[in-house]
């Protein structure tokens, strides 16, 4: 058997604009896909990092003086949302899933390329709409949480533009999701089994179920919300009759899920690329990918952690506390794993091994925040406070970001044939670390000892702690100058990186990079050991 | 091979004593003003020595194995072809989720110890027939004692200010002023979005929700001028909801309370 392509997908292939202007073309190629993703992705990751300067700005001095109060609001919401569904969500599933999924099993390309680009090209626009919200009577203004009944009394438009954007990028996940479900399931190439898939192909799985059972209960939630501002319908305003935590538990159904479709990729990404450079198997397949399952489950029972102070039946709050510490066993049985695979190997440190070393330490860090979160007595001090921007940011910037950093300096060689910079790299690596640590850790502090999130001003006894934060974020701010000129440099004249740098087993490697529209001259090859370094296999290669 | 396991108890012992010692000495706590506070900081010395021990050996692992294990320019080929381990992963898993299962019936024991596993759906008959549906967040007193408590107050949220009504003395305050040692119980309701109130000394929180009053206790422990801070993102002037809860011996409160109290109005 044959992996079969679409013979109207091979026309259009021939119509379809080459060189870097298919880039901006409805181009079918899940790796001209992926890179759109990616792009797209960073580009929003750049606004969103303008407002998160913004902010720090404005938290350099205890006063509200930067910028007009509800104009302050507004950049918090855009910096969340921006952050979470243009940068984290469509980098780690979109762009890595499309490039390196269809390799993974073996495909030609994803099971549905025009749903597939259809996914994309959602992106763009509703992004833009959400930007431009701003220049019409301002953006939303009730944080990236859109809790009514501050998101029905706040102006209507921009909380409107908020909603259609918001519900776009979810459709668009949603067929993201449905695509890597049926790439994975059923495009695998012949002779290869669920149990010989690199571990990405595990999370990218378990990551689309959780977005298609969770997803669409966002939806349903912000399309109620709509009705409620525009039709002044009651679901969930307290004056007609409404019900505003029963709106809590609908967003977060979703919103809980959400950080594990923005870390189980991650998990999958990191998995690729520790065996890579620590020359070593990944240690403990089996259990990966039952850790990847298990959290899956747990992250749909948890979600009303975020609820503590709302007014929660106390079995509530109990069932919760336990089900979301508990996942803290999977996940610790990964980290245990990939600390267990460094170990023994030839470790090569370059940029895509720091980045990812980066990540262990970090969200290490975040998990046992977490972790303490969960407990009910605990959250009731710090719910809502600095220490839980810390703790979040923990494990999306110095878990998610860092291996999204980690993967370009990994995958560059394979979409471009160049290799990238190691000196820039690292240099990138160390401004980063120091400036992300240096911003979000004195913020547990902060919020242990009394400053609330979200807030313009504070308390001036915060004064220097928030400084040192402000200072970190500039840091982290200067951190993407070598990264951005080392990308523009390596792209031109970097060092050619032939077909496979990193002498890596996986399949994406064993084509030549960049690799052909069809990923290969020939039949796909069978991969039956991803991580077989150190066997026989890699000696004949 | 015995010396190695040597090194690794070492190494144990002075992550386990490096982590004790912070834990003890490190405070990252404002002042205990209520006495929720001292049983909230003994959870966060636990979890934070806990945290510190695995935060450390996690951080000395991969940083001893970058060392340890890196390409030397003459190496070629690759690590050891391990790909797993049942026994250590099995003790790895038990382990974590032992420690979790523990710090979870912890936790519990400190929530009861504060009064949040107390009965807290309350339904308060009405005018009518209305039952009026009441939630709480920590509560130290059955619903048979607030009716009795000899200090409860009515907390009104709104954009951007917090409302004090003493029932009692028929009047409404903008700062809260309650005796010390006595259990204060309030009921909370918003007129417009949700707020929250916040006194970090006391270590509670509870969300104020329009539609739906909460109900929140404590007993402050110490004489003072702590902050009242709105914890839940409330409109553009969020940042500056706040107010002072003042805490006084009883006769100062009662001097207080008597210049304030209004005469009631019979009709």
């Amino acid at each position: 058997m044959t992996i079969s392509i679409d013979p109207q997908k091979t026309n259009n292939e021939s119509l379809q604009p080459k060189g870097w202007l298919r880039y901006f073309s409805f181009s079918l190629d899940h790796k001209v896909i992926g890179i759109q993703y990616l792009v797209c992705g960073f580009l929003f990751y750049l606004i969103g990092g303008t407002l998160a300067s913004a902010i720090r700005i404005e938290l350099a001095s205890p006063m509200s003086d930067f910028m007009p109060r509800d104009v302050y609001n507004q950049v918090l919401t855009l910096h969340g949302t921006i952050m979470i569904f243009l940068w984290i969500v469509p980098v780690v599933n979109g762009a890595f899933g499309n490039y390196l999924i269809p390799f993974y099993v073996g495909a030609r390309d994803m099971a549905f390329p025009r749903l597939n680009a259809v996914a994309f090209w959602l992106i763009p626009p509703s992004g833009l709409m959400l930007v431009a919200s701003y220049f019409v009577e301002g953006a939303a203004q009730a944080g990236w949480t859109a809790y009514p009944p501050l998101s029905i009394t706040t102006p209507q438009s921009g909380q409107i533009i908020w909603i259609l954007s918001v519900l776009l990028l979810g459709g668009s996940s949603i067929f993201g999701g449905i695509n890597f479900i049926a790439t994975i399931i059923k495009l695998r190439r012949p002779g290869l089994k669920l149990m010989q898939l690199p571990m990405y192909c595990w999370a990218m799985l378990g990551t689309s179920l959780l977005v298609v059972l969770s997803t669409p209960v966002l939806a349903g939630t912000l399309i109620l919300l709509s009705f409620d501002i525009i039709a002044n319908t009651g679901f969930f305003n307290p004056v007609l009759g409404g019900n505003v935590v029963v709106y809590q538990h609908l967003f977060w159904f979703y919103s809980h899920p959400a950080v594990y479709i923005m870390v189980l990729p991650a998990f999958g990404l990191v998995s690729e690329i520790l065996p890579v450079h620590a020359r070593k198997p990944l240690f403990g397949y089996t259990t990966m990918v039952f850790s990847i399952m298990g959290i899956v489950v747990l992250g749909l029972v948890v979600w009303a952690h975020h609820m503590f102070t709302s007014g929660t039946p106390p079995w509530m709050r109990l069932f919760f506390t336990i089900a979301t510490a508990f996942i803290a066993v999977p996940t610790g049985i990964k980290f245990f794993n990939w600390v267990a695979t460094l170990w023994g190997g030839k470790i090569s440190i370059n940029s895509a091994m720091l980045f990812s070393c980066g990540f262990i330490i970090n969200f290490v860090f975040g998990g046992i925040t977490g972790v303490a979160l969960a407990q009910v007595p605990f959250d009731i001090h710090v719910h809502d406070t600095y220490f839980v921007v810390a703790h979040f940011h923990y494990i999306v910037y110095g878990g998610t970001v860092f291996i999204i950093f980690s993967s370009i300096y990994h995958w560059f060689p394979k979409v471009t044939g160049k290799m990238l910079n190691e000196k820039l790299g690292i240099l990138h690596f160390i401004i980063t670390f120091i400036g992300f640590n240096l911003c979000f850790a004195p913020q547990h502090w902060l919020g242990l000892n009394g400053m609330p999130r979200r807030v313009a001003e504070y308390d001036p006894q915060f004064q220097f702690v928030n400084q040192i934060s402000s200072l970190g974020a500039l840091l982290m701010a200067i951190s993407t100058i070598p990264f951005l000129i080392n990308v523009f440099l390596s792209v031109r004249n970097g060092k050619d990186a032939g077909d496979n740098p990193w002498n890596a087993l996986t399949p994406e490697w064993l084509t030549s990079s960049p690799p052909p529209v069809e990923n290969w001259e020939g039949e796909a090859p069978l991969v039956e050991e991803p991580y077989g370094y150190g066997k026989e296999i890699s000696e004949q290669k | 091979m015995l010396n190695k396991n040597i090194y690794l108890i070492l190494i144990i012992s002075f992550v386990f004593a490096i982590s004790f010692w912070i834990g003890f000495n490190v405070n990252l706590l404002p002042a205990e003003a209520s006495i929720n506070a001292p049983i909230y900081d003994e959870l966060f010395k636990i979890l934070f020595i806990i945290g510190l021990i695995i935060f450390i050996g996690m951080t000395i692992a991969v940083i001893y194995s970058l060392f340890k294990f890196r390409k030397r320019n003459d190496q070629i080929g690759d690590g050891i072809a391990l790909e797993g381990n049942l026994s250590l992963e099995i003790v790895w898993t038990i382990i974590p989720s032992i420690i979790v299962l523990l710090i979870g019936l912890y936790s519990y024991n400190i929530y009861d110890r504060m009064g949040g596993m107390k009965e807290l759906n309350h339904n308060h008959e009405m005018m009518g027939s209305n039952t009026e549906k009441i939630w709480a967040g920590i509560s130290q007193t059955s619903d048979n004692e607030i009716a009795i408590n000899n200090l409860s107050i009515e907390v009104s949220a709104m954009q951007f200010a917090f409302l004090f009504n003493y029932p009692k003395g028929n009047f409404i305050s903008g700062e809260l002023h309650v005796p010390v040692d006595q259990k204060v119980s309030m009921k909370m309701e918003s007129k417009d979005v949700i707020h929250a109130f916040w006194v970090p000394e006391f270590r509670i929180k509870q969300d104020i929700i329009p539609g739906q009053p909460t109900i929140l206790n404590f007993t402050p422990t110490k004489v003072g001028k702590y902050p009242i801070i709105c914890a839940e993102l409330c409109g553009p002037y969020h940042g500056g909801m706040r107010a002072s809860i003042i805490v006084e011996k009883e006769s100062d409160y009662n001097e207080w309370f008597n210049k304030n109290k209004k005469p009631e109005v019979n009709l």
